[in-house]
Formats: structure tokens, sequence, C-alpha cells
């Protein structure tokens, strides 16, 4: 690998030799001498690796220790360092006592950095892939909300906006059109494609896989992005799921709710739809959403394309319906009226992956239900329509009896599995609770924890 | 003064720029090596053979070692049964059972999958019932303490009740991972740096694996990234494998965990089941417990039995239990052993009195806040100190023996005697608007048939002290140089609690010199020597009081000094605000520092300092283990979805008791994060074991420690108005662990919300941690379902 150009704290750098899946973070340390960045879980699930990446389409915070070095091309890395003690945020920090070990308040203070830069105010979220286990959060919290009265350093403005000239690298593979990548692909139908790398990082950092010839997609660029039409919305692969929440939330927005609790900013900044459709997982968050919404997903093999109903794809445990060379390009949700919910269940309700997700897409009219489509995550092998219930509810009325009526049906559709997320019993019992969620949410009752106060 | 001022952490400047330097962040020689241990896959077996021709091969390996290479290597706190590999014999899935030598951290990683290990499994003891089974124990029956006249009590009650109470361990997760570098250094001694809150503790075993004097192995902390007692013992390991790698190789040796690795192989809280059995008048007074507890303790002894016994002392919490019966099995377990955890029992134990409190007000349909405030210990008042009393400040002349009239015992049989959770709990009662608040939540449950509100109120008394008596001592040494400047070290380590602030702070007001004028130094064994670890939330109360020895002793010196000068006594001379007077004449701290050193006078000293009062016998369970209690009460509030279980904090009220608070923003930091911890503990942090005694939850993505969101949203927390009756460090009270133990209001309180499901006649039965799972099953049991 040869010639990955990016700025680094302001200044110039060029990489060359490194091996492709090489991580931003062991580079900062083993190769800089930039400690400031901690490894704290090595698989972008604490945020104390935490840097900012911007390019073109802004700033953002990222976990360096699942980001591969060829993903920086082109792109502006600001570390704890290139704060250079000056930023608002690391002042604020100190006055509110947000460091206690200090051994997380560098990842902390570049997220804290990128939503100061962004605007952003829901701490929360925006912070919700940064784990303390000193201080309860509550200085950390404080010290955003006094710091986001100040402005924004004129520098680190201007710096995070200074994009290198970034001549195409060689010996690795970053396709900048999906012809590219077609091409690519064919001539490598063994190869693997990185996107975001929140899920394929582990696969290097955790299972210490030699991956074999990689390319990344991040620059293909006329794969990304949201375009809503009259028929239908189109989402290109390698559409963040960042990007994705606030174009949805307009027609969905029980599918953007969702997607506020995918992984954390750090993840949804990374990770792609076509990356959460194409590795199969049964617990991605996003497939049971788009199939409960109809979603048609594009294909597409050297010069030949087609298209699938989504749920067609997954045929079981670990096996998709795409063959070698092939690869996602897009993924279509037909325009409709808005009877989505999902409904995310897991241990922890920010950052957790779903013991299981339920969506729900129900048509009623005249008090009949007249449609209905209902999916699954964390039920199956795969993620799975819930067809026996929805038979159970299709043409009936829209009542209460009619959904305890349906409930037996689960058992049909689906035998979950026990793990250390939840047990077989829990999953199917509050699979089922979950429709009744739906019912007696859709009949205006209080139905949802976050949004109670004391 | 400095102290008792709100003033940052010393080093939050070197957090938030990244300067602040963790053990992996010294930079290291060239040639520095990186160790990695291959682990065992099974939970009990012989090994029958070892291939490690591919270890041995892979790139960048210089050396892999066995137990048959080195021995016993003992890593043990406490009873030599930790061999640093296994010999022969693997206890646990994650057993250590060879050590990979390599160039890089990565290299050493990927080498340590290559070992080929044949085992003869043996039938591993994964629970409870199978160790009792088995009679796999540590000591050679259970510990059982008791007093008064269990029977007749129980015959006297109006009410019994039975029950038992299942509690999860804890994984620190402390967010640096384990990690030690060790230093060749001429003559075979060796450098260390650990992340350890015992220093004096890795010296040892690094001495003793290496068969040299202590004097030959000088350990520094500088700070870790986290602790929380699993630190104490569980850096042995690694410090002593760099230190055999260091001799074996010449060069450098590092090692970390990978994260995955550091939760397999270290061990956690114990975890705990509760059999109790308890009597009760009509007002749900307590006329007899019955106890037995039963922890899971893992493969080695390492700390099991203190904190067992802990459990034992915290049994009563904050409640006059006069017939009183608590039996404890340390049980010997195939997993990692069990470690100390902030609270090192107590939690659990007090945890147990506290589902008694739940139940016997849920049995007798009353509020369990008026249980627990029948149940308190007597007001007592502290008797006075000073001319006239007999005591020489709070400090009687002899040890106590008589109970002073009026106050009540504790189980084992300590005086109550600074019992302030009446008055703290009215206080907290009125600030939390507790009664109205729970009125406003029933009528808030019935007019919501999914979401039902709870509220609990809970206090808190912890021990303060080691109950290991001969850990309670501390030393500092101080130097004051020509300058003025103040250089500080004593033997506490710093772990993010801020220690090393609220030392300094003591040492800058024993000059009355600016906090500035203070360096805070690395621990160091070369400097303090024989230190405890720095646990049982004891770091201030011991450290504190040992530099402030050592710098009285330089103070009282240039006083002495100056006061020959000017024809006064000593007590004429005033240290304030970095100027020191005396007899008129006035000068900056460093003028009478340079003063005293050119007139020959001594500006360097050692401190020390041992815990008064102290002596009980923890085999009768008897005596005087703390030299006082710490109080505080928490008052949460809880909403949980009957459909499915989830559930949120909304709203947190904390009043806790540091004293006369040496630094009330370290404090309030130390309530805040113990807090969140605690209710962590009892909520999402979920240990699981697989049925092979594989550990399932091994890294963040499946082990789930409170985020930023799940911290309560409205979160009071204030500390108490009032200095230690006690002697202690300026009149504070200790406060690493004690706030942990807030956390319980939050079971409390998703416990009357689950209630709120039924109609009173059956108990709610939570156990711990109560997930998303635990609180679905439990209402559907209030509804009358399947079981």
């Amino acid at each position: 690998m040869t010639g990955i150009h990016f700025v680094l704290n302001g200044a110039a750098v060029t990489v060359t030799g490194q091996p492709p899946t090489r991580t931003l973070l062991d580079w900062l340390r083993e190769d800089r001498g930039l400690k400031g960045t901690k490894e704290g879980c090595n698989e972008g699930d604490c945020g104390a690796c935490t840097v900012m990446v911007s390019d073109e389409r802004g700033s953002r915070a990222v976990n360096a220790c699942i980001l591969f070095l060829p993903q920086l091309h082109g792109k502006v890395v600001h570390t704890v360092e290139g704060l250079k003690g000056q930023h608002p945020v690391q002042a604020a920090m100190v006055a509110e006592h947000g460091s206690q070990c200090g051994f997380c308040t560098p990842g902390f203070i570049m997220s804290m950095a990128t939503g100061h830069l962004n605007g952003i105010t829901d701490h929360d979220t925006h912070l919700a892939g940064n784990l303390c286990r000193c201080t309860g959060y509550a200085p950390i919290v404080r010290a955003a909300e006094s710091a986001a009265g100040q402005p924004v350093p004129e520098w680190f403005k201007a710096e995070a906006s200074a994009l290198p000239a970034a001549p195409a690298p060689e010996g690795v593979a970053l396709p900048r059109s999906s012809n590219e990548l077609a091409a690519w692909y064919t001539a490598h139908p063994d190869g693997r494609l990185i996107a975001g790398a929140t899920d394929v990082g582990l696969w290097v950092t955790k299972q210490l896989r030699d991956l074999g010839p990689v390319a990344f997609l991040a620059g293909v660029e006329d794969m990304r992005g949201i375009e809503v039409t009259e028929d239908a919305i189109h989402i290109g692969a390698v559409t963040t799921i960042a990007e994705l929440l606030p174009a949805i939330a307009p027609h969905h927005p029980g599918f953007a709710a969702m997607l506020r609790r995918y992984g954390s900013a750090q993840v949804r900044e990374a990770a792609t739809i076509g990356g959460n459709i194409a590795n199969g997982s049964p617990i991605g968050d996003s497939p049971p959403a788009l199939i409960t919404l109809g979603a048609t997903l594009y294909l597409r093999k050297g010069d030949e394309r087609r298209a699938i109903p989504l749920e067609d794809f997954f045929l079981d445990y670990g096996k998709q319906d795409r063959g070698p060379g092939e690869f996602v390009e897009a993924v279509s949700i037909p325009r409709q009226p808005d009877r989505l919910k999902c409904y995310k269940i897991s241990k922890r309700f920010d950052q957790d992956i779903s013991a299981l997700l339920g969506c729900f897409n129900v048509t009623v009219e005249g008090g009949t239900v007249r449609a209905a489509r209902i999916a699954y995550g964390g039920m199956a092998g795969i993620p799975k329509r819930a067809a026996s219930v929805e038979a159970a509810l299709i043409e009936r009325p829209w009542t209460e009896a009619t959904v305890q009526a349906a409930l037996p049906a689960f058992a049909r559709d689906f035998t979950p599995m026990s793990d250390m997320r939840a047990s077989a019993e829990y999953r199917l019992e509050a699979a089922q609770n979950l429709l009744l969620r739906y019912f007696l949410e859709d009949q205006g009752l209080a139905t949802n924890v976050l949004e109670v106060s004391a | 003064m400095s102290v008792h001022k709100p003033l940052p952490h010393d080093a939050a400047p070197l957090h938030v720029t990244g300067e602040a330097r963790y053990v992996d962040d010294i930079p290291t020689p060239a040639g520095t090596l990186h160790l990695a241990f291959g682990l065992s896959t099974v939970a009990h077996g012989e090994i029958t053979a070892m291939d490690l021709s591919a270890v041995r091969a892979a790139p960048g390996v210089v050396a892999v070692l066995t137990g048959d290479d080195i021995g016993h290597a003992d890593c043990s706190p406490s009873n030599n049964d930790e061999p640093l590999l296994a010999l022969g014999t693997v206890h646990y899935v994650g057993h250590p059972v060879f050590l990979v030598i390599a160039d890089s951290h990565l290299n050493a990683r990927k080498a340590a999958r290559l070992g080929k290990i044949s085992y003869a499994e043996k039938p591993a003891i994964l629970t409870v019932d199978q160790a009792l089974a088995a009679n796999s124990r540590f000591e050679e029956a259970p510990r059982i303490w008791a007093r008064g006249n269990l029977p007749d009590a129980f015959a006297k009650a109006a009410t019994v009740i039975e029950g038992r109470l299942e509690m999860g361990g804890q994984e620190h997760f402390y967010l640096e991972g384990q990690a030690a570098l060790v230093q060749p250094q001429e003559g075979g001694d060796m450098h260390v740096t650990s992340s350890t809150q015992h220093p004096t503790e890795i010296q040892h075993k690094v001495a003793h694996a290496l068969h040299l004097p202590m004097h030959a192995v000088r350990v520094e902390t500088r700070r870790m990234g986290g602790g929380f007692g699993g630190k104490e013992s569980q850096g042995n390991h690694l410090a002593v494998a760099c230190a055999l790698a260091a001799r074996l190789t010449g060069k450098p040796c590092k090692m970390r965990y990978d994260r995955d690795d550091d939760m397999v192989v270290t061990g956690k809280r114990h975890d705990f089941r509760i059999d109790y059995k308890v009597g009760v008048d009509a007002e749900g007074r307590l006329l007899a417990v019955d106890f037995i507890h039963y922890t899971r303790a893992g493969w080695s002894m390492d700390l099991t039995l203190p904190v067992a016994d802990r459990a034992m002392l915290h049994a009563d919490n904050a409640y006059w239990l006069p017939n009183i019966r608590i039996e404890s099995h340390r049980l010997r377990t195939n997993m990692c052993s069990a470690t100390a955890y902030r609270g090192f029992g107590g939690p659990q134990g007090m945890l147990g009195i506290e589902r008694v409190m739940d139940h016997v007000a849920s049995t007798l349909g009353k509020d369990p806040l008026e249980v627990r405030k029948v149940n308190f210990y007597r007001a007592s008042t502290p008797a006075k100190t000073g001319p006239g009393t007999g005591k020489r400040f709070s400090a009687e002349h002899s040890p106590k023996t008589a109970v002073a009239p009026g106050v009540q015992t504790t189980p084992y049989g300590q005086q109550v005697e600074d019992f302030i959770l009446h008055e703290l709990v009215a206080q907290l009662e009125k600030s939390s608007d507790y009664a109205a608040r729970k009125a406003r939540i029933a009528e808030w449950n019935a007019a919501n048939p999914v979401l039902k509100k709870g509220i609990a109120l809970t206090p808190v008394k912890f021990g303060i002290s080691f109950t290991l008596t001969h850990l309670n001592q501390a030393g500092a040494l101080v130097h004051v140089y020509q300058d003025g400047s103040i250089h500080l070290n004593h033997g506490g380590t710093e772990m993010g609690q801020g220690l090393f602030q609220k030392v300094a702070q003591v040492a800058a007001s024993a000059f009355g010199v600016p906090l500035e004028a203070v360096k805070i130094t690395a621990t160091d064994t070369a400097k303090v020597p024989n230190t405890s670890a720095t646990a049982a939330s004891s770091g201030s109360d011991l450290n504190g009081m040992a530099v402030k020895a050592a710098c009285d002793t330089i103070r009282d010196r240039i006083a002495e000094h100056l006061a020959e000068r000017h024809q006064t006594t000593a007590d004429q001379v005033t240290f304030a605000e970095g100027r020191v007077s005396v007899g008129g004449s006035d000068m900056t701290f460093a003028e009478a520092a340079m003063s005293a050193y050119t007139a020959r006078v001594s500006l360097s000293s050692t401190g020390y300092y041992a815990t008064p009062e102290l002596a009980w016998d923890r085999i009768a369970g008897q005596g005087r283990p703390f030299y006082y209690f710490a109080y505080g009460a928490a008052c949460a509030e809880v909403v949980i979805d009957t459909l499915t279980g989830e559930n949120r904090i909304l709203r947190v009220d904390i009043l806790h008791d540091a004293g006369a608070s040496l630094n009330p923003a370290l404090d309030k930091g130390q309530v805040e994060g113990g807090f969140v911890q605690g209710a962590g503990w009892l909520t999402t942090e979920e240990l699981v074991w697989d049925d092979k005694g594989r550990l399932r939850t091994h890294a963040p993505s499946t082990y789930k420690i409170p985020a930023c969101g799940d911290r309560p949203r409205v979160f009071n927390v204030d500390l108490w108005v009032g200095a230690n009756p006690e002697d202690t460090i300026h009149k504070s009270k200790a406060v690493g662990e004690p706030p942990f133990m807030h956390g319980i209001a939050v079971l409390m309180a998703l416990s009357d919300a689950v209630a709120a499901c039924g109609d009173g006649s059956s108990y709610v039965n939570l156990d711990a941690p109560a997930t998303a799972e635990r609180i679905l099953a439990a209402v559907r049991r209030q509804r009358g379902g399947y079981v």
C-alpha cells in the first residue's frame, strides 16, 4: 500500500508500507507516539479511541480502533493532541470535574469537540458511545452544556475544513464509482468489501483474521445518498446510518427513533445501510424495518443488475442470496402512509445489540386490518416476517381481542434461541407483547418509558 | 487552608489533553518485548499434551514458557494457590496455560491462539448447588456468627417470613485494562511499572517469583485508568510474567490484556445467594434474623475470606438486630477467582437485609421506609471529647470494652455511637418530597395500565477500616526543598478517586502554602515501603494522616528554628497563605525553608499513621473491626414497561455523609459515580456463564455498564453537613465505597413498580441484576401468570 494521504492535527501525512487493515489507533499509538488516544475495548464499544474525521460531508466522531488507514484517504483527522489544550470543552471538563481516572476522557473530549462543532445539544445521544466507569456521566454532561455557549475556535473550524490533495494511492483498492467497484469485485470475487468496518473491523482486531484482498467503499460516491421520488425512497448502499436517520425521519419517524439507538454516534457515522444488510446478521437493526416497509434490494455483479424483495435476500443463518462478485448497490422503500413502529429490546437502551427487534406496519381501514407486514430481528437465524401472525390479523377488526387471538401464532413463526442477551422464553413473550404495544400505542396509551418523567 | 475546598482533580488538565500517562503510554526502550497468555478452553481438566510448535514458529515470537519451565511462581494475594501458569491442571476457562514473549503486542496475541492443548476433562463445579453437593469450599466449614436467642425470638414473632435472593457478580470494567512494564536493571534488579492498587504486593510477588529480596524490586504507579478493587490483586500475574520474561531475555517486557482476555482471566465481584428467615412483630421490627450466605468464589482463594466476612459485617446495614445468625459459605468453583470490588462484600450483605425490609413491608402492607425506620439503630450522640471528659480527642485512653448505656451494638458487638441516619433520612425525605411523590405515583399507576412507576428510599451504613487489622497503617515521605517547593509521596495509589489531590491539600494546609507548591509524585515502593492496598475506602484516611504527620514534623522543625532565631517559642510561628510569621517578622515560606536549610535543619521527613482502637476476632465475629461508620441515603424513582420489562431511572436524590469533606467536589464525584456503578450492578450488568463454564459476556458488546443516558434524568446529590466525631484527617470520612450502595434504592424502586402490577398478595421477589427479562418475569408472577 502506498500513499494514503490525510491531514493529522493540522499537518499533512502520507502513509506508506502499511497493511490495509492497520487500524488508525495502532498507527497513532505505535508509529506516531500519539498516546492520548486510548484503547479501551478494541471493538468500537467504549469510545476511548474516539477521534474526529472531517471531509466534504462535515466532521464526525469515529472509533479509531476499528478504522483502517485507507478509510482516511483525503480526509482530516484530529486526535486529542490536536486540540492543543485550547478547546472550550477541555476547560469545561476540568471546571465541571468531568474526569476522574481520565482514561476515557480523551475519547469524551473528541466526541464533545465534534458535537460542539456540529451544534449538537442532545448530549445523551451524542455521548452514548463513550463509556465512563467513574463519574456516572453527570459532570460530563454538565461540561458539555457549559461549553455549548462558547464559540468554536476559528483555527479548529479552519483545520477541519482544509482537505488535503489526495491522488489515488497504489496497492489499495479505493474505488471511486460503482463501476470501478463492480470491475474490482469481478476481478476479485473472493475479495472483501469494507464500508464502515464497524463489523469487519472486529474480524481483524478480535478474530485476528487476515481478510485477503479488500476494497474500501467510502469513496463510491454514486452509491451514497437518499433520493425521495413520488414512488420510492431510494437509499444508496454506502449511505451511513447517520445520514439515513434525518432523511427518513419525516417519512417514518418510528424508523428514525430506532436508528437513534443503532450503535452509537461513532458507529452510526461509519456504518452503512448496505453493510448492515449485506453482512446478513440476524440481529442487524435496519433489515426488519425495511422488510416491514416492503423494501426492494438492488444487487449488482459486473454490469448485471437485479432487484429482489429484501426479505428474499436472507436465506438462512449466514447465507444470503448473493453470488461471488455480487454486491448490494442500493435499497428502496415504496412511498406509503406511515404506520411503522420499530421496537428495539436490548439490555441497555443505548449502544447495545438487540435481543430482539420488532417492526410493525399494519394498515387499518374502517376498523379492519387491511394489510399487515410484521418482521423481527433476533427471533430466527435471519431477519424474518411473522407470516402467521400477519395472517391472523388481516381482515379482522383492529381490536385487542384480535391481537390476543393472534399471539399464539408467534410460536408458529418463531423458535428463538437463548443466549447471553435473552432467553428463548423472554424473546417469544416480549415479541408477542410488542404486538400488543403496537396496538395499545395506536389506541393512545402511554407505552414508552423513554417518554416518562418523574 | 486548601482542605475542604472543591478543587479539581490534580491531573484533570492532563486528562483532557491526553497528556496523562498510563502504563501503556510510557515510552519504552527499543527492543521491548510484549507478552500474551495462552488460555485454557475447558473449565476443569488435566493437561495431557501441549503442542506449542506453531506458537514458537509464529512471526515475532522470542520465547514460550509453560508451567514446567517456571514452576510455582505464585500470584495469590492470600493463599499461595495461584501459580502464574497452570501446573498440570486447569481450573477455569481462561486459566493461563502458557506465556508468549514476542516482538509486538499483536504478534504475541496472534501466537497465543496457536497452542494445541489436550485435556482430560474433569467434572466442573459451576453452581452453588454443585459446590455444596461436592463440599467444595474454602475454609473447613461455613463461618457462623450469632447472637441472642433465635428460637425464642422466632417463637415470639407475630409473622415469620422466608425467602431467597440471588444477586449477580460484576465486572469492574476499568477503562484501562490490566498492564505492567518491567525493565531489568543492573545486578538483576527489576523496575516495575504497574497499573495496580497495591504496589507493595506487586513488589512482593515479583521478588518471590525471582527469588530476590524485596529491596531488589522497585514498583512505581503514577495512576490507573480505574481500579474499583479489580487492581488490588489481579495485576500480580502480569507483573510476575513480565519480570520472569525480563530475566529470561534481558529485555524490557510489557504486558497488557486485550479487553476480552481481561474479562475472561481476571476476577470479578462475588455473586451471592442469600437465604433468609426472619421473625417480625406487628410493626415490622426484626426480632429474629437467620441469614445463609452462599458465594461462588471461583477457583482460588484470592480475597474471598475477607470479602465474605465483610458481607457478614454488613448483614445489619442500619438496623438493630437483637437476635441474629449468619452462616457464610465460601464455595470453590471452576470459574475465574472472584476478587475485590468496591464495597468488598458489603453491598452483597447489605442487599440481603434491604431485601428483607422490602419483603417484610410487602407482607405487612406497610411502606418499606416505615419498616426501615422502626428498625434503625437508636440515635446516639458521640461522647464529648476534650478536657475533663477522660478522653484525649475522641479516643479513649484504653480500648472500649463495656457498652455505654443506651448504645446499641452491631451483631458483631461494635457499638454504634455515631448513628446519624434518623436525621439524615428525615432531611432526605423532605428534600426529595418522598411522601407526596409516593402518593402521586400511586395515582399515576392507577391511570396507566402499561407503564408503572415505583419509588424507594434506602439507607447506607458502611464500616470504615480494613478488616485485616494490620493493614490499617500508612506511610509518607515529604521533602521541602530550599526554594520552598514540596515533594509529596505516600503509599496510596491514584485510580481516579482524587486521593492525590486530597492528600496534597492536606500537605499544603500543613505548611500554609498554595497547592501549586506541592508536587504530587508517583507511588513508589522505594520511597514509602510496606504499604497497604489502596482499598477499603481508606486511602485518604490513612495516607492523609501519614502525610500530615510528616509535614507537621518538618513544619515544627522550621518553627523551632525560627523561634530560636527570633527569641520566641515555636507555637508563636504561624504558617499561612504562603508566608511564615514569627515575632513581628514575616517571610515567604521559601525564605523560611532556605533559612532552615542554611541552619542545617533537616527538611525531609517520613510520616506514619496507624488507625487506633481496632481489635476484633474474625472467627468469633466479635469486636471492633471499624474505626467509624459512613452514612447516607438515596431515594430513587423508576418506571417500568410491563410488556417488556424495560425500565428507566427517572429521579434520584442522595444525601451522603463524607464528614467534613476534604474536597466536596471530588467527594460528590465519588457519590455520583458510585451510585451509577451500583445501579448498573443491580440492573443491566449481567454476567452470563454457559454450562461449560465459559463466560459469554466478555466484552462491552455483551456486558452492559451504564451509558450516558442511563444516569437519572433528575440527579440531586448533596453532602451531609457534619464532622466525623472520630479523629480522622481534618474530621473527614472515607467516601470511595459507601455511595456504591445507594444503587440499592434502584432495585427497591423497581420492586415497588412491579408490586404495582399485583394486589399485594404475593411478594415481588425481584433478583439482581434486574434485567428487563427478570422484571417481565416478576410482572407476570404478580399478575398471576405462569411462572
